[in-house]
C-alpha cells in the first residue's frame, strides 16, 4: 500500500515537472497583450511554463496596440508573442511582423480545435481562444418597475430609457462608451452596420457620408438624450463604474467587461443580482444586429529565433489548454476552448453569435477610418456641426491618412 | 575663458546635443518629406471562429520589394505640410472664398485639425503663463511673510500640485469635476442648474484645462520667486519703510524690479512648457473639445494607424512654433550678448 502511494506520488511529481516545463527545453518567451481578467489568466498560464533555461515574461497593458508594431518591427523583436484581436492583427499583417504557425502546429500539435485556427490566405496566423462582442446589458428590476420589456431594437431602447427616466428611477438611464476616440468610432461602426452600411467603395475609398451614415448619427444622437451629459468623456471603465453605482438602467457593453459585473464587487446593493447580459439589438428595421463580433488569439513574432518561436508556441498552447477551465475562469470570457460551459456571463456574446452578427472587418485600411471617425465625430455630438458636415470631415481626414499610407493613390 | 578651455568644457554637452537633439530633428524632418509606398493588395480568404470571408490584404512580398528599392518611401516634398491634416492650403483658400464673414471664416478654419489644435494651444499658453506668474508671485509674497514655525508646512503644501504627476493630477480632478463629483455637484448646487456639466461644453472644458494648467505650474513660479525674495536687499527695503512706503509701494518699487529677471526666466520656461500642453488633455479625456499640437502628434502615433509622416510633420511645425514663440527672447539675449562683448 505504502509503496503504491509512493509510486503515485512519484508519478504525480514527475507529471508536475513535465507540466511546469511544458516540453520547452530552452528559450525566452515575452508576451504582449491587452489587460482584462481573461488575458491575465492566459498570461499566468504561459508563465507557469517558466523553468530551467526557460524565461517567460508578460506585459499585459491597455497600451498594447501602441506598442505592438514598433516592438515587433525591431530585429530581434522585443516580444515573441502578441495577443491580438481581429482588429489589431491587421497592422501586424500589413507590416509582415508575425509568422505562419503551420510548421509549429505540424511539429508540436496542441490541444485545440480546428475552428480555433485563424487562417489568412490559407495560412494559420493566430490561434483564437475567446470570442467577444458588445451587446445590451440591462437592470431587470428597473425595467420591471418601469413596466417595460427588454428591447430588441434601438428604437425600443429609446422607449425603455424614456420609461425609466419618466418614472424617475435613474437620471441618465442609458450608458455606452461614447468617449471621443476609439470607443465613439466603434459605436458608430456598430450602428452603421446595423443600418446595413458598407464602409468602403471602389477599393479603399470611404463610403460613410451617405444617408445611412446620417441615419446612424441621428440614432446615436437620440440615445445621447438619455446619457450622462459628460458622455463624450466616458469610456468603458467609467460606464462600468456608473453601472456599479446603480446609475444606469441599460447599456451597450463588451461581454468581457460586463461579465465581471455579475460578481458584484464594489457594487451598490441590488445591482449585481439584477444585471442581465442579454443580446444585441437591431436598428432601423434592419435584420443585422448593430454590433460586431471579435476574437482574441495569440500570434508569434516573425523576427525571433526558431528556438524562441518554439518556446513561445509551446507556452501559449499550454496557456490555452482545456485544463485551465474552472468555475472562476469560465466566467471571465466566452472561451472557444473545449470543456467550456456557457455561464450567465457569456449569454450576451452567444446571443450575438447566434444573431448572425458580422465580425469586425479585417481590412488593411479599416483602422484609418476608425481613427478618422474617432477624431471627427465629437463635433457632431457637441452640436458644432451638422451630420453631413461631420461625415464629410471624416471622409476628408480618412483620405488624407490613406494617401499617406499608400492605400489610395493620388 | 580661453577658447580652448571653453571647447573642452563644452564638448560633452555639444556631443549630447548632436546625438539627442540635432540628429533626431534631422530624422524627423526627413520623415516629414516622405510618405509610404503605394500598397499592393491581394485578395485572400480569411477564416476564423465565425466563418470565412473574402478580404483584401497587403501583399507583403511586393511591398518588401518596393521597400528595398526605396527604403524611405515616396518623396513628396512639402505635400505633407500643405495637406488637410496640417496647413491645409487648398481648404483654407476654399473657406476664404466661400465664407461671407470673418466670423464664419474662422469657424470653418477651426474645423481643420491643425488650426483647431493651434488655437487651443495658443489660448492655453497665453492665458496660463501670465496667470501662473501672478499667482506664483502672490503665493511667494504670502509665504514669505509667514512666521518661521508654519513656513515649512505651507511651502510643502504649496508645492504639492507640482509634485503630483500631471496625468494623475488631472485624473483626480477629472473625477472631482464629474457631474457627480464633489466639485461638479457643488457647482450645480451653487448655480442652481442640475444639468450643469463642466465636461460637456467646449468653453467650460477649456476653462477647466486652463485652471488645471495654472494650478499645476504655479508652484514652479512660487519656488523661483520665493528664492528670489530671499535675496532682496534688506537695506533698500528698510530705507523705503523709513521713507514711509506702504507695503504695496515696497512691492511695486523695490521687490518687483529686483525680481524682474526671474519673471523673464519663469515666462520663458512656462511658455515652452505650456506650448506643448498634453497630459491634461489625456487625463481629462478632453479630446472632444480641445486638441493641442502635442495631442495631435500623439493621436497620429496612437493605436493601429500609426501615421509616421503626419506625426513628423506636426513635430516640425511644433518646433517652428516654439522658435517663433521664443524669438523675442532670443533676440533680446543676442542683443545683451552683443552689448557685453
Amino acid at each position: 500500500m505504502f509503496k503504491k502511494v509512493l509510486i503515485a506520488a512519484a508519478i504525480s511529481l514527475t507529471g508536475t515537472v513535465v507540466h511546469a516545463g511544458c516540453g520547452i527545453e530552452k528559450g525566452n518567451v515575452n508576451i504582449l497583450g491587452n489587460e482584462f481578467p481573461a488575458i491575465q489568466t492566459i498570461g499566468a498560464g504561459a508563465e507557469a511554463c517558466a523553468g530551467d533555461g526557460v524565461s517567460i515574461k508578460t506585459n499585459l497593458t491597455k497600451e498594447h496596440k501602441n506598442i505592438q508594431v514598433p516592438s515587433l518591427t525591431s530585429d530581434p523583436a522585443e516580444y515573441t508573442v502578441a495577443i491580438v484581436a481581429n482588429s489589431s492583427i491587421v497592422p501586424l499583417m500589413n507590416d509582415d511582423l508575425i509568422q505562419p504557425l503551420d510548421d509549429l502546429i505540424a511539429k508540436h500539435g496542441g490541444n485545440f480545435n480546428d475552428n480555433q485556427k485563424i487562417t489568412i490566405g490559407g495560412k494559420v496566423m493566430a490561434i483564437g481562444f475567446m470570442a467577444n462582442s458588445q451587446h445590451i446589458v440591462y437592470r431587470k428590476d428597473l425595467l420591471e418597475q418601469a413596466g417595460v420589456e427588454a428591447p430588441n431594437t434601438y428604437e425600443e431602447v429609446l422607449e425603455v430609457a424614456k420609461a425609466v427616466k419618466d418614472k424617475g428611477l435613474v437620471k441618465y438611464p442609458f450608458g455606452a462608451a461614447y468617449a471621443a476616440g476609439w470607443g465613439l468610432a466603434q459605436e458608430f461602426n456598430n450602428m452603421f452596420i446595423g443600418h446595413g452600411g458598407e464602409f468602403f467603395k471602389d477599393g479603399a475609398m470611404p463610403n460613410v457620408n451617405t444617408e445611412t451614415g446620417v441615419a446612424t448619427l441621428e440614432m446615436m444622437k437620440s440615445l445621447t438624450d438619455y446619457m450622462n451629459p459628460d458622455f463624450l468623456t466616458l469610456d468603458n471603465n467609467e460606464i462600468n463604474a456608473e453601472w456599479k453605482a446603480g446609475n444606469v438602467a441599460i447599456m451597450q457593453m463588451w461581454g468581457s467587461r460586463a461579465g465581471p459585473l455579475l460578481a458584484g464587487e464594489d457594487t451598490a446593493p441590488g445591482v449585481a443580482e439584477n444585471t442581465v447580459l442579454s443580446h444585441p439589438v437591431t436598428v432601423g428595421g434592419g435584420s443585422m444586429p448593430a454590433t460586431t463580433l471579435w476574437w482574441d488569439g495569440f500570434t508569434i513574432a516573425k523576427n525571433i529565433s526558431d528556438e524562441d518561436a518554439e518556446a513561445s508556441y509551446l507556452a501559449m498552447v499550454n496557456a490555452i489548454d482545456p485544463s485551465i477551465m474552472n468555475d472562476e475562469v469560465a466566467t471571465q470570457a466566452v472561451w472557444m476552448i473545449d470543456g467550456y460551459e456557457p455561464t450567465p456571463a457569456s449569454a450576451g456574446v452567444f446571443a450575438t453569435i447566434e444573431a448572425g452578427a458580422t465580425p469586425y472587418p479585417m481590412i488593411p485600411y479599416a483602422s484609418l477610418l476608425h481613427t478618422a471617425l474617432g477624431a471627427e465625430l465629437p463635433d457632431f455630438f457637441s452640436g458644432k456641426e451638422s451630420a453631413e458636415q461631420t461625415l464629410a470631415d471624416v471622409e476628408a481626414a480618412y483620405v488624407t491618412a490613406a494617401k499617406e499610407k499608400g492605400f489610395i493613390s493620388e | 575663458m580661453k577658447h580652448r578651455t571653453f571647447f573642452w568644457f563644452f564638448l560633452p554637452t555639444a556631443l549630447a546635443m548632436l546625438l539627442f537633439i540635432f540628429l533626431p530633428i534631422i530624422s524627423v524632418v526627413t520623415q516629414s518629406l516622405f510618405i509610404d509606398h503605394e500598397q499592393v493588395f491581394v485578395e485572400v480568404e480569411n477564416c476564423d471562429f465565425f466563418g470565412c470571408k473574402k478580404a483584401s490584404m497587403v501583399d507583403n512580398e511586393a511591398t518588401e520589394q518596393l521597400r528595398r528599392e526605396q527604403p524611405l518611401g515616396r518623396f513628396v516634398g512639402l505635400d505633407n505640410y500643405i495637406n488637410r491634416s496640417h496647413l491645409a492650403f487648398t481648404e483654407v483658400a476654399e473657406i476664404w472664398s466661400g465664407s461671407d464673414s470673418v466670423g464664419n471664416f474662422f469657424k470653418q478654419l477651426f474645423n481643420l485639425p491643425l488650426y483647431r489644435a493651434l488655437i487651443f494651444t495658443l489660448v492655453f499658453t497665453f492665458t496660463v503663463t501670465p496667470l501662473l506668474i501672478i499667482l506664483g508671485f502672490c503665493i511667494a509674497i504670502g509665504v514669505n511673510s509667514l512666521s518661521q514655525k508654519i513656513k515649512g508646512v505651507v511651502i510643502f503644501f504649496s508645492l504639492l500640485p507640482m509634485i503630483v504627476t500631471p496625468l494623475v493630477g488631472s485624473l483626480i480632478l477629472f473625477w472631482m469635476i464629474d457631474s457627480r463629483g464633489i466639485i461638479g455637484s457643488s457647482l450645480q448646487l451653487l448655480f442652481d442648474d442640475p444639468d450643469l456639466s463642466l465636461k460637456a461644453s467646449a468653453t467650460l472644458t477649456w476653462v477647466t484645462l486652463i485652471v488645471y494648467g495654472v494650478w499645476h505650474a504655479a508652484p514652479f513660479a512660487f519656488v523661483v520667486f520665493y528664492a528670489g525674495l530671499q535675496t532682496v536687499p534688506q537695506d533698500t527695503l528698510e530705507s523705503a519703510m523709513i521713507d514711509g512706503a506702504s507695503r504695496w509701494e515696497r512691492i511695486r518699487y523695490v521687490i518687483l524690479p529686483h525680481l524682474a529677471p526671474l519673471v523673464t526666466f519663469v515666462a520663458l520656461i512656462q511658455l515652452m512648457d505650456n506650448f506643448r500642453v498634453f497630459e491634461p488633455i489625456v487625463g481629462f479625456n478632453a479630446s472632444a473639445h480641445a486638441t493641442s499640437l502635442s495631442s495631435m502628434i500623439y493621436s497620429d502615433l496612437d493605436g493601429e494607424s500609426r501615421l509616421l509622416s503626419s506625426a513628423a510633420t506636426s513635430s516640425v511645425l511644433t518646433i517652428i512654433g516654439v522658435v517663433i514663440l521664443l524669438f523675442p527672447v532670443l533676440i533680446r539675449t543676442w542683443r545683451d550678448w552683443d552689448r557685453k562683448y
